[in-house]
C-alpha cells in the first residue's frame, strides 16, 4: 500500500530544503571542511550551560507558564527596551518560544488567511517561504542585487504590492547574504509599509552580529511598533542553537493570537532552555561582545582572502557569512559546491538554494576556526586554479 | 601610552595567536600589511608587547615532568624603597618565573619553577629563605595545570557541529 496517499496535499507540494540535499552529501564524506555551517562554532558560554544545570538540579522539570518563565519575559523586554530601543509589555507582548523558526511560523498562521501574500526579498533562509505555505498564504519573491550588496530596494517591495498582500518579512542582517539594512533603508522600507497598511514581520535572529553599524530593529521606526512582530532567539548572539530557543514581541492582540496557537501546539519552551536564557540575558553580554569581535576579525580576514583568491565578495555587515561569486568558475552554484565538496572537501552550500538572486554565488560561513578558514581557502584557490588551467571563463579581479 | 583602535586590535589578536603572519593580522584589523608591521614595531619599541611566548604543557613531554611551586612570602619592608627592592632581588633568580606584590595575609606571590621538589625546596630554603628582609615563607606546590594563563589545557570540546545547516 502506498502510504504517501494519506499526506496533504501542502505537504506533498512542499520541496524539499536544497540545504538538506547538500548536507546527506557532505555528511556521507569524510575529512569535509565545512563552511556550510548556520550556526556559531563556540560552544554556549559556561555560565550558561551551569543556569541550566543549576535548573535541573533545583528540579525545574515542569512545563512553564504557556507564554514563558515571566521572569524571563521580564528580561527580555528589558533586553529589547536597552538594546534595541523598543517597548514591550512583558505580560501580554512578549512570548517565549522553540527558536525564532517557531516565533516565525506563528506569526505567519496567526496573521494569514487562505490566498494572502507574504512578500520576501531573496535570497533568504529557506524556511520562509514553505512557512508561509504551510500557513495557506502565498510567498512573493522579491529579487535582489549583489551590486548595491543583497539590500532589499524600497521601490521593488512597493511593486510587489497587491490588494492581497499582507505582510513583508524582513531579515536583517540577513541569511544568506550577511547583508544588512541601515536605519535610512529601513525607514524607506517602513513608510511604503506603512503607506500600504500592511504589517511586517521583522526576523533579527542576526541583531547581535552587526559589525560596522548599529542594529536598527523595525519596530523601533516611527508608527511601525503598532505594526511589526519582532522575531528573534538565542542561537546565533548568544552561540545557543541546541537549546532552541527564541521569542515574538507585538503589539498584544497580534502576539495573543500567536499564543493561542503556541498553547494548542507546542505549550511551552523547554523549562531548562528558558533559566539558561535568562542567565544569557543576565550576564552574558561579555560573551557575546567577545564572539561578535571574534566574528568580525575572521569576517574581514575572510572576505579578503576570498577576494585574493578570486571570489569577489562584498563585505557583508552582519551575521557570518560571506556571499562571494562564484560565476568566473563557469559552474553554476549546485555545480560549484559540488566540485568543490568532491575535488577539495569543501562544504558550502549554493546559493540558488535560497532563491533565484543567489545563483552565481554561494554562501560561506566564517563561523569556523582561523586554521579551518585558511585551509578551505587554499583548497578553494587550488580549485580556482584548476579551472583557469582547464579554460574555464575566467575573469581576474581586475575585470570586475 | 594612549592606543588607537587599530594598534589595540593588533595587540588583542597577537595576545590570541602571536604566530600568526603579518599578511593575516593586517586582513583580521583589516589594515594593510605595512601598517600592521609599523604598529607591530611601534609597540615593541614602546616595551608594550614585552615578548612572544608559547604555552606549553610540559607534563607531555618526556623528560620534562618539573614542578611548580606558589610561595607566599611575607617580607619587611624597607624604609624609602617599600617592597620593591626585596622583590626585585627576587625576580633576579632565574628560577622565579613571577613575583607579585598581593595584599592580604603575605606580601609577595613567588611562582618557581624547578626539576624537581627537592630543586625547588633547596632554592627556597638557601636563595629565598636567607635573604634580609624575608621574614616566613609558605610553599604550595601544584599537582596540575587546568588552565594557565587563560589557556585550558584540555579542553575536550570539539566541533560537534553537523557539517551543513541553515
Amino acid at each position: 500500500m502506498d502510504s504517501s496517499r494519506f499526506l496533504s496535499t501542502s505537504v506533498t507540494e512542499l520541496k524539499p530544503s536544497g540545504i538538506r540535499k547538500f548536507f546527506d552529501l557532505a555528511a556521507s564524506m569524510d575529512g569535509v571542511i565545512s563552511l556550510g555551517v548556520g550556526e556559531p562554532d563556540f560552544v554556549t558560554s559556561w555560565s550558561v550551560r551551569e543556569a541550566c544545570i543549576l535548573s535541573l538540579e533545583n528540579g525545574h522539570t515542569a512545563y512553564s507558564a504557556n507564554a514563558g518563565l515571566i521572569e524571563l519575559r521580564e528580561e527580555i523586554s528589558l533586553y529589547l527596551d536597552r538594546k534595541f530601543h523598543v517597548n514591550y509589555e512583558a505580560e501580554r507582548e512578549v512570548l517565549v518560544t522553540v527558536g525564532a523558526s517557531q516565533a516565525l511560523d506563528l506569526a505567519l498562521r496567526a496573521i494569514i488567511n487562505p490566498g494572502d501574500e507574504v512578500i520576501i526579498p531573496e535570497p533568504c533562509f529557506v524556511a520562509y517561504g514553505p512557512l508561509v505555505k504551510l500557513a495557506g498564504g502565498i510567498p512573493v519573491y522579491v529579487s535582489s542585487n549583489s551590486n548595491n550588496g543583497f539590500k532589499t530596494l524600497p521601490g521593488q517591495i512597493e511593486k510587489a504590492i497587491t490588494q492581497n498582500t499582507k505582510a513583508v518579512l524582513i531579515c536583517s542582517p540577513s541569511n544568506p547574504t550577511g547583508s544588512m539594512l541601515s536605519r535610512k533603508d529601513l525607514e524607506k522600507i517602513s513608510v511604503i509599509i506603512k503607506q500600504h497598511d500592511l504589517l511586517a514581520i521583522s526576523d533579527e535572529i542576526y541583531a547581535e552580529l552587526s559589525y560596522d553599524e548599529e542594529f536598527t530593529s523595525l519596530a523601533s521606526l516611527e508608527g511601525m511598533r503598532e505594526r511589526t512582530i519582532t522575531i528573534s532567539g538565542f542561537s546565533k548572539g548568544f552561540a545557543m542553537t541546541g537549546w532552541r530557543l527564541g521569542f515574538a514581541a507585538a503589539p498584544a492582540p497580534l502576539l495573543q493570537a500567536m499564543l493561542k496557537i503556541h498553547q494548542y501546539s507546542m505549550m511551552c519552551a523547554p523549562t531548562m532552555s528558558q533559566h539558561a536564557a535568562l542567565e544569557a540575558l543576565r550576564n552574558g553580554e561579555e560573551d557575546v561582545q567577545r564572539m561578535k569581535t571574534d566574528y568580525r576579525r575572521r569576517r574581514n580576514y575572510f572576505v579578503r582572502s576570498l577576494n585574493e583568491a578570486g571570489f569577489p565578495c562584498q563585505t557583508p555587515g552582519g551575521a557570518f557569512y560571506a556571499f562571494p561569486s562564484v560565476e568566473y568558475t563557469g559552474l553554476s552554484s549546485e555545480e560549484f559546491a559540488e566540485q568543490l565538496l568532491l575535488e577539495e572537501k569543501v562544504a558550502v552550500v549554493p546559493g540558488s538554494v535560497f532563491g533565484p538572486s543567489g545563483e552565481g554565488f554561494v554562501r560561506c560561513s566564517y563561523a569556523s576556526s582561523l586554521a579551518q578558514l585558511e585551509e578551505a581557502l587554499k583548497r578553494m584557490a587550488a580549485f580556482m586554479k584548476r579551472r583557469q588551467r582547464s579554460g574555464a571563463h575566467w575573469k581576474t579581479l581586475q575585470d570586475f | 601610552m594612549k592606543l588607537n583602535e587599530k594598534e589595540t586590535e593588533v595587540l588583542e589578536i597577537l595576545e590570541e595567536n602571536s604566530r600568526l603572519p603579518i599578511a593575516s593580522i593586517s586582513k583580521m584589523a583589516g589594515i594593510t600589511s605595512e601598517e600592521a608591521e609599523q604598529i607591530i614595531h611601534k609597540l615593541e619599541q614602546e616595551k608594550v608587547i614585552i615578548d612572544y611566548a608559547a604555552t606549553i604543557d610540559w607534563r607531555k613531554v618526556e623528560g620534562h615532568e618539573g614542578v611548580t611551586a606558589m610561595i607566599d612570602v611575607k617580607v619587611a619592608p624597607k624604609r624609602g624603597v617599600g617592597f620593591d627592592e626585596i622583590a626585585e632581588r627576587v625576580y633576579r633568580f632565574k628560577e622565579v618565573q613571577s613575583v607579585y606584590l598581593m595584599s592580604g595575609a603575605y606580601d609577595l606571590s613567588v611562582v618557581i619553577e624547578g626539576r624537581s621538589m627537592s630543586e625547588v625546596a633547596r632554592f627556597v630554603s638557601e636563595k629565598l629563605s636567607t635573604l634580609d628582609s624575608v621574614l616566613s615563607t609558605t610553599t604550595h606546590f601544584i599537582l596540575k595545570k587546568y588552565k594557565h594563563d587563560g589557556r585550558i589545557f584540555e579542553t575536550g570540546e570539539e566541533d560537534k557541529r553537523m557539517v551543513v545547516t541553515p
